[in-house]
């Protein structure tokens, strides 16, 4: 076991102002209006694995992603890659940012259109001084394309002669061009089709196993996550209710949001497994529930659940847990 | 399900055919669909993007866009054709005999009426109810479809409703008339998988309830399996199998049906490697001669690139392989 972690993400926390225009809310009398979108989220990612966030829309991953990456300013907290801390007024510094990438779910969206495929994936080289010359820049950028299973050819195209998934390909071909070695993927696969999804998911595991990447891989999409990861945190309103390795997180899920997930996801394997029927929706996050803010939705509620949030203890926030309650 | 065939179904494709007139020539986006669903029934219809689910659902309410138009085949809603109509007799039988629900509830509701007044008005259009009558009918649907507080919530808007919230509206607007069939396409891709599975779960009780026919149109394979009773997998424009849900999700005949089952990570057990189906599925205007999945087809023969095979029957349902052409 190696002592150190790659990142390291310690009481990370965001608030939005979602309040109206200053003056309409003077006119109306309204008070500011703040959305806690990230609470008080620590993890850390050892070097090589990946640690996936799960959870409905709006619970927070891609604002924790956002912030680990730097391009985000945090409330508060502290974010370190490889021990070099994320400087609050200053981000990463250079060297560090050379390591750090960032794969988007939207391949259409993320790659500019009027860059041929070679510019696109030789920027980030340009940006750090990677290549020392143009035919270096050349080689390597053929290199990559291969890498991700596209044709050196490719080069000179332009992104919207490919298909979404080899559009992910050259994203990923990009990221891995300044030699990241900590990727975050923020739903990766969630605009592919399923054969798609399935093409980029083992070339990013093959990918992380050749070149010891360690991945934040965000997804909304159990299954998905449970292929990819090492260590899974379960989000509901922007906290992290549970974390856990793979295998014990799907064996024995503990926190009673984590099993209602569970028992949502419709069973392909048409296995005839009884399921608890789900309760309720996830609240408006601008007005979340006190205490637990999973109170109104889980089976095990009481009162200390209403008026005091449970701390992450031993993996798991919830009352019932700790005090090993059952009903 | 023996019980299901035995009763004349109520939406029937023949050999149905969707084309597109471009510039650059003719595209055949639907070539040659044909299946039936029976009353109570719900046939699932997946592929991935761009196979066909959605024209298949629009050609059959009569919703193509131009240049899109039914090039030839027939749509038979109770055994009656449907689809040369004139657009007021099908806008009718649209709203009255079969149901939409749509990925986008907003498609479906107005946000300047009340939900009560859009469900009360597609009442009143197609049943000979008096107002207040139809008002107890809303409240009793929206009660149906899981909606707390009916009698209070009847008078909202629909941007006062969460995206499930909404889309149980949807259901309940898609019900409303009593239709024979419900045309739902992609109905839970847009929301929460908590949510997702309270919708299919209402969906799947009321049309059980009313015997109401469902053609659900979803990628969504986990949605298939919870749902439908039979379901046809579409490539390219073409059904390439149909079959009872157990025998299609559990062990697919077709070459690419079983890529696409094997190529989807499952919940209970972590496989070293995902089954890959190399390629991506063609563009309309690059559909291969032959068996159009050939060019990605870890079978493939010499026939395959020139013959083309139609759907034969296997076990309980169909497969168009040239591997599975057992017989004659
Ligand atoms: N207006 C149009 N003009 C030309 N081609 C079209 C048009 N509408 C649809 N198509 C083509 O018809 C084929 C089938 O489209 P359809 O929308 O039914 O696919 P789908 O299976 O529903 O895909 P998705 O899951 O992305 O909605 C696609 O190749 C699509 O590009
Ligand atoms: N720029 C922003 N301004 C206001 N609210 C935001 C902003 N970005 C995110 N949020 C809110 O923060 C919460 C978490 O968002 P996000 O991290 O994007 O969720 P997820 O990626 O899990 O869907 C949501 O309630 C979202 O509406
Ligand atoms: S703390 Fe209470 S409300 Fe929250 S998940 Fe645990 S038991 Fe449920
Ligand atoms: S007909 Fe031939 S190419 Fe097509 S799926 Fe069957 S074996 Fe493969
Ligand atoms: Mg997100
Ligand atoms: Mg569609």
């Amino acid at each position: 076991m190696s002592a150190k972690p790659m990142v390291s993400v310690t009481h990370a926390r965001k608030v939005f102002d979602v309040s109206q225009p200053w003056l309409e809310r003077v006119l109306s009398g309204q008070d500011k209006q703040m959305l806690v979108a990230v609470d008080d989220v620590s993890f850390t990612i050892k070097k090589g694995e990946t640690f996936a966030l799960v959870g409905e829309s709006g619970s927070g991953k891609s604002t924790v992603a956002r912030m680990v990456t730097g391009l985000l300013p945090a409330s508060s907290g502290t974010f370190s890659i490889d021990d070099v801390p994320l400087d609050p007024e200053h981000g990463y510094p250079l060297a560090l940012r050379r390591r750090l990438q960032m794969i988007f779910q939207d391949p259409y969206a993320s790659l500019d259109p009027r860059w041929r495929v070679g510019q696109i994936i030789a920027e980030p080289m340009k940006a750090f001084g990677l290549a020392r010359n143009e035919d270096e820049e050349r080689a390597r950028v053929s290199q990559l394309l291969k890498l991700v299973g596209l044709d050196p050819a490719d080069a000179v195209k332009f992104p919207h002669q490919f298909s979404g998934g080899q559009r992910q390909r050259i994203a990923i071909a990009r990221a891995l061009a300044s030699d990241a070695d900590v990727i975050v993927c923020d739903e990766p696969t969630s605009a592919l089709d399923v054969s798609v999804q399935a093409q980029i998911l083992n070339l990013m595991k093959d990918l992380q196993r050749d070149l010891g990447l360690t991945l934040l891989f965000i997804s909304h999409n159990l299954a998905v996550v449970r292929y990819m990861a090492d260590v899974i945190g379960v989000m509901y309103l922007g906290r992290l209710v549970e974390v856990a390795r793979v295998e014990t997180l799907f064996a024995q899920p503990r926190h009673p949001y984590t099993r209602m997930l569970l028992d949502a996801v419709p069973d392909l394997a048409m296995s005839g497994r009884s399921r608890q029927p789900v309760q309720g929706e996830v609240p408006n996050p601008i007005s979340p529930p006190s205490g637990c803010t999973f109170h109104p939705r889980c089976p095990l509620a009481n009162t200390r659940c209403q008026t005091e949030i449970p701390l992450m203890v031993d993996g798991v926030a919830c009352h019932a847990v700790q005090e090993n309650r059952k009903a | 399900m023996t019980t299901l065939s035995a009763k004349s179904p109520v939406l029937e494709l023949r050999n149905l055919v969707v084309e597109f007139v471009t510039r650059h020539g003719t595209l055949r986006a639907l070539d040659g669909i044909s299946f039936s669903i029976a009353p109570g029934e719900v046939l699932g219809v997946v592929g991935e993007s761009g196979a066909g689910k959605s024209l298949t659902g629009a050609a059959v309410i009569g919703l193509l866009e131009p240049p899109g138009r039914i090039a030839s085949g027939e749509v038979l809603l109770a055994g009656q054709r449907i689809d040369h109509l004139p657009i007021e007799e099908l806008r009718h039988i649209r709203g009255k005999r079969i149901g939409t629900i749509f990925q986008d509830p907003l498609t479906s509701l107005d946000p300047l009426y009340r939900v009560g007044e859009q469900l009360i008005e597609t009442i009143r259009t197609h049943l000979s109810v008096s107002e207040q009558e139809a008002r107890a009918r809303a409240i009793a649907l929206l009660a149906e479809v899981g909606i707390p507080a009916p009698e209070k919530r009847i008078d909202g808007y629909p941007h006062e409703f969460s995206g499930g919230m909404r889309q149980r509206v949807v259901i309940a607007l898609a019900l409303a008339a009593e239709p024979e069939l419900i045309i739902a396409d992609e109905p839970t891709t847009a929301l929460d998988v908590s949510v997702q599975a309270q919708i299919i779960a209402v969906l799947k009780k009321l049309c059980r309830e009313r015997g109401t026919a469902v053609m659900l149109i979803t990628h969504d394979m986990g949605v298939i399996a919870e749902t439908a009773d039979r379901v046809a997998v579409m490539y390219a424009g073409r059904v390439i199998e149909i079959g009872p849900v157990r025998d299609v999700v559990k062990s697919p005949k077709h070459p690419y049906a079983k890529g696409l089952m094997g190529s989807i990570p499952a919940l209970d057990e972590r496989p070293e490697r995902l089954l890959q189906i190399e390629g991506a599925m063609p563009r309309l205007n690059a559909i291969p001669q032959g068996c159009a999945f050939h060019p990605r087809c870890p079978h493939v023969m010499p026939r395959c690139h020139e013959a083309r095979p139609v759907l034969a029957p296997v076990g309980a349902g169909q497969v168009a392989c040239f591997l599975h052409e057992v017989g004659q």
